[in-house]
């Protein structure tokens, strides 16, 4: 092994150790809620293994309670993954030069986290090698599984959630992932129409359509207003935040 | 929890696995074969996600009961200035306090 390599190893296991350390909540608290939510330890370990998308895998477990048709289970996780579609394509520059076979495994590992570090590091001119990829993936993946399975353990002995107040954590995560969004075009009518829809839905439909209905009038709204709404945007965002 | 796994939810995992895989690699052979998205088609898959999780949260915020809506409210306006993990403790100490001290 040259220095180099040595040197590559060490960067991504140290990058990817941090993003463990902060991951590791959620992974905990995915082996809870699997297990608060009827499935088995070893059925969460498999969605943690094939899956390994926290955000999907909390909303693919909280649809499973709610008695979602399977298709429906499917298409949320797909919906709520379907952002990697925007991060493969803007890494496709930095991942051409390797073979076909150490793609299609690097990218199984792609993650929020791995495409921000491997967007800084072929923006700043460094070579994305195979190496660097998979010691940063797996450094997250193995920690993921590992505290799937401890969160698992800790749900069969947690008993109520409510009593440690880990029911309001889920929906607190969420709102923190669209929080994340709101950088982007439109954010505030999506949200507000697919809140307003996911609610109304609920109250006139019933569960679980009410997240497919909500999501669609968010969609729509994102489809049909202006491209440019940057002056639309500003007066609206008062008003809510007003009220918040 | 008398059998490891169960058959549907083994299909349900199978594939949510297959469609998560399907895009980690779709956006790089979409993009290595095409050029160009429509403005609107980009514009509405840039909403998905927010608007996908919002459904998630809206309804959970309003029919939670009086606790759980004002401890989203409190974590709203934690996570306008904080990360999402001090965002969560702010919301669960929150949930907390509500549920020992102020309920009884």
């Amino acid at each position: 092994m040259t220095p180099a390599t040595k040197e590559e190893i060490r960067d991504a296991f140290r990058r990817g150790i941090a993003v463990a350390i902060a991951a590791a909540p959620f992974a905990v608290l995915f082996g809870a809620v699997a297990i608060d939510n009827s499935l088995t330890i070893a059925e969460a370990a498999l969605m943690s293994a094939t899956l390994y998308a926290g955000a999907s895998q909390l909303v693919g477990v909280e649809l499973f309670n709610h008695n979602v048709a399977p298709w429906l289970v499917v298409l949320s996780i797909f919906a709520v993954n379907f952002r990697h579609v925007l991060y493969s394509a803007a890494i496709a520059p930095h991942i051409r030069h390797l073979s076909f076979f150490e793609k299609a495994t690097s990218l199984f590992l792609l993650t929020d986290p791995q495409f921000a570090e491997t967007e800084r590091r072929g923006d700043a001119g460094i070579r994305v090698t195979y190496i660097w990829s998979m010691v940063l993936g797996l450094s997250v993946y193995v920690p993921w599984l590992c505290l799937t399975v401890v969160g698992g353990f800790l749900g069969n002995l947690i008993g109520d959630p409510r009593s440690i107040g880990i029911d309001v954590l889920l929906p607190i995560y969420f709102m923190g992932l669209v929080l994340g969004f709101r950088s982007r075009a439109n954010w505030l009518p999506v949200v507000i129409a697919s809140g307003a829809g996911s609610i109304l839905a609920l109250h006139f439909v019933g569960s679980p359509w009410h997240v497919s209905l909500g999501a669609l009038a968010g969609i729509a709204v994102a489809a049909l207003l202006p491209l440019d709404a940057k002056e639309a945007e500003a007066p609206i965002g008062d008003v809510i935040e007003g009220e918040a | 929890m008398d059998t490891l796994f169960h058959a549907q939810t083994l299909l349900i995992i199978a594939a949510g696995a297959i469609a998560t895989y399907l895009t980690r690699v779709g956006g790089y052979i979409f993009i290595t074969r095409m050029k160009r998205i429509p403005p609107r088609a980009e514009a509405a898959l840039n909403a998905v996600p927010a608007a996908v999780l919002t459904t998630l949260v809206a309804p959970a915020a309003v029919t939670g009961g009086w606790d759980v809506s004002l401890t989203m409210a409190v974590a709203l306006l934690a996570g306008m200035r904080l990360a999402l993990l001090p965002m969560l403790a702010v919301g669960w100490i929150v949930v907390m306090i509500l549920r020992y001290f102020v309920i009884g």
